[in-house]
């Protein structure tokens, strides 16, 4: 079932064009991301989803529902900030219980709720605690209770975990998955981190300055990249120009000790070790750029920078990139 | 030890001259007595705080204590919206609104304060302008009315309370209000819930600088009161330089001090709530 629909949505900030007009559907139930480096426009779409910003022309639907010209408070949805803007003077409990307030939910119904918001993101514990009193995973967590608090049709999360340390990043991605297969409320997520975007999301939406590259599934924009950016910005790849545009994944690339009958060849510049994998950076004479390998983890060879080898791909795993 | 109080040092000695040494004579003499020509007699006595409770001066400090409550609290009601349409205006603006505001503490106070003579008395502008526009035949006493101290107090003290309450609103964070907005709450929601609250030290240090200093301040009673709207103050200034009783206008500047403390400390505690107290607790 469609639960927000964007129309032709454009945004210029002073006669600047910030988002080329851009037409999307997200599905109840949905995890959908929106991934790109910074200023790409990803924060304005989200912030016109959630009111705080107009579309210079195009309409916004929630649910079937026309909400172009609503302000924010009075749209059926909650965002998670950024920096979490959580109220200082209220404790835990008093900021989940602020949205439910502003809409006068019933007494008795605000406590189940709160309760519940307390419960799901497991702060327990802290419900009487200042948020001055949190370490920031925890407010983030706070952030997230007090939105989802109000029962809203859609979740936006504006780089929510962007504050974080690694560590701590990777265990709430995992949680921020489980809670929305918990919910099953749509969840449109903003990041530049395409790691995390392709952890978490069901769909992905490529933007780069302000325009879509291209909208898919994970597996799909991993594996099958529309535009130059696309291959480039996903995971590592290895473009190519020749009649036409191509890349390979380095996975995908073999080293021949023999340069002879490979493809191409070149020497071998450097040698990255990272733990779980193994990377070669083969730098090629005749195109005067670097193919990256990923060598097989069972691959016992002896490598030498500076040595001369082939590389080698199968035809299939070519992507076509570009028209 | 030693290195630390080596800092400290000169802030010690500072209080020391210029609070302490002031202090402790005031109440030193305040317990004494004087002779028929003002000399202060080194005898004690408690005759000059038993003098305070006599109903004329408990009158004057129930008038002194009223008229200070009432000049903060209408200097914060125009201040608050004052404050928070300087602090929504583009920076351009917010430095041309902040420069109009401290343009009166240019000119002589005590010029300012004449001027208001001028507008007020019988054969004043605002008289002759009422006149003449045929609003009232005889012209409104006006000056020398607790109306005038009045009005004289909240023009003086004014920027004492848009200053604090426009920084305060300056660092508040307007992130908060967007998630307000996102939560549900009107405008009008959002400032009562949350810039209200987070205003609160600017409202407090604003309130308490324009109570203490009208309550301090005997200049404008004396030009715009005249002899009916006596203060505290004047009669603590009338005993040091008038009636030469200085032991007794120490006994009133201690009441007064004391009474000032206290109000302040139900001030602060009312508006004082459990973050506040968490955030101190914390260092």
């Amino acid at each position: 079932m469609l639960m927000i629909e964007l129309v032709n949505v454009e945004k210029h900030f002073a006669g600047q064009p910030v988002v080329h007009p851009l037409s999307l559907k997200i599905d109840e139930g949905e995890f959908l991301t929106l991934l790109g480096p910074s200023g790409c426009g990803k924060t304005t779409i989200l912030r016109m989803i959630a009111g705080f910003e107009q579309p210079t022309t195009g309409e916004i639907r929630l649910d079937g529902e026309n909400v172009t010209d609503l302000p924010p408070n009075k749209r059926n949805l909650n965002l998670v900030f950024q920096h979490y803007a959580l109220f200082p003077h209220m404790t835990v409990e008093q900021n989940i219980q602020f949205g439910l307030k502003m809409k006068k939910i019933p007494q008795a119904e605000q406590r189940e709720r709160i309760a519940d918001a307390i419960r799901l993101t497991q702060l327990t514990p802290l419900a009487k605690r200042f948020p001055h009193q949190l370490s920031g995973g925890q407010q983030q967590r706070v952030a997230i209770a007090r939105a989802i608090a109000n029962h809203p049709k859609v979740l936006l999360l504006d780089e929510p975990l962007g504050a974080l340390d690694l560590q701590l990043r990777k265990n709430l991605q995992g949680e921020l998955k489980q809670l929305q297969r918990n919910l099953g409320i749509t969840f449109v997520y903003v990041t530049h981190d395409q790691e995390e975007a392709m952890m978490m999301s069901d769909r992905i939406v490529i933007m780069n300055n302000g325009r879509v590259e291209q909208v898919g599934s994970p597996k799909d924009i991993y594996e099958r990249p529309e535009t130059l950016f696309a291959a480039t910005f996903v995971g590592e790849n290895n473009v190519f120009h020749e009649e036409h545009m191509f890349a390979v994944r380095p996975e995908k690339i073999r080293v021949a000790a023999e340069p002879e009958d490979a493809r191409k060849s070149g020497i071998i510049q450097d040698i990255v070790y990272l733990g779980n994998i193994h990377k070669l950076i083969v730098h090629l004479a005749h195109e005067q750029t670097n193919v990256t390998v990923a060598l097989d983890f069972t691959d016992e060879r002896k490598w030498e920078i500076g040595q001369r080898v082939g590389v080698n791909w199968n035809a299939q795993d070519e992507v076509m990139i570009g028209p | 030890m030693k290195r630390s109080f080596g800092i400290i040092a000169p802030v010690v000695l500072w209080l020391t001259v210029f609070l302490v040494v002031p202090m402790v004579a005031v109440i030193a003499v305040s317990f004494m007595q004087r002779d028929e020509l003002g000399n202060v007699v080194y005898s004690f006595t408690l005759d000059n705080y038993a003098r305070f409770f006599d109903p004329l001066y408990l009158g004057i400090y129930w008038d002194t204590l009223w008229l200070s409550v009432l000049t903060t609290a209408i200097c914060l009601l125009l201040s608050y919206p004052l404050a928070y349409y300087i602090s929504n205006a583009s920076p351009n603006r917010q430095k041309l609104w902040l420069i109009l505001i401290t343009v009166p503490f240019w000119i002589n106070f005590l010029i300012r304060t004449y001027a208001w003579v001028l507008l007020l008395r019988t054969q004043g502008v605002v008289n002759n302008a009422l006149i003449d526009i045929g609003l009232i035949q005889e012209p409104l006493q006006m000056l020398y009315t607790k109306g005038a101290v009045l009005l004289g107090m909240v023009y003086t003290f004014i920027p004492y309370m848009v200053l604090p309450i426009y920084v305060a609103l300056e660092q508040m964070d307007n992130r908060l209000l967007d998630a307000a907005s996102d939560l549900g709450a009107t405008r009008w929601k959002s400032f009562w819930h949350i810039t209200l609250p987070q205003t609160k030290s600017g409202i407090m240090t604003g309130s308490v600088l324009v109570f203490i200093t009208t309550a301090g301040m005997f200049v404008v009673t004396d030009i715009l009161g005249g002899a009916k709207a006596q203060m505290l103050s004047n009669i603590i200034q009338n005993q040091f330089l008038g009636a030469r009783d200085w032991p007794y206008g120490s006994a009133l500047s201690v009441l007064f001090v004391l009474s000032s403390l206290i109000i302040i400390g139900l001030f602060n505690r009312a508006l004082r709530s459990s973050y506040e107290a968490s955030k101190e607790a914390r260092v």
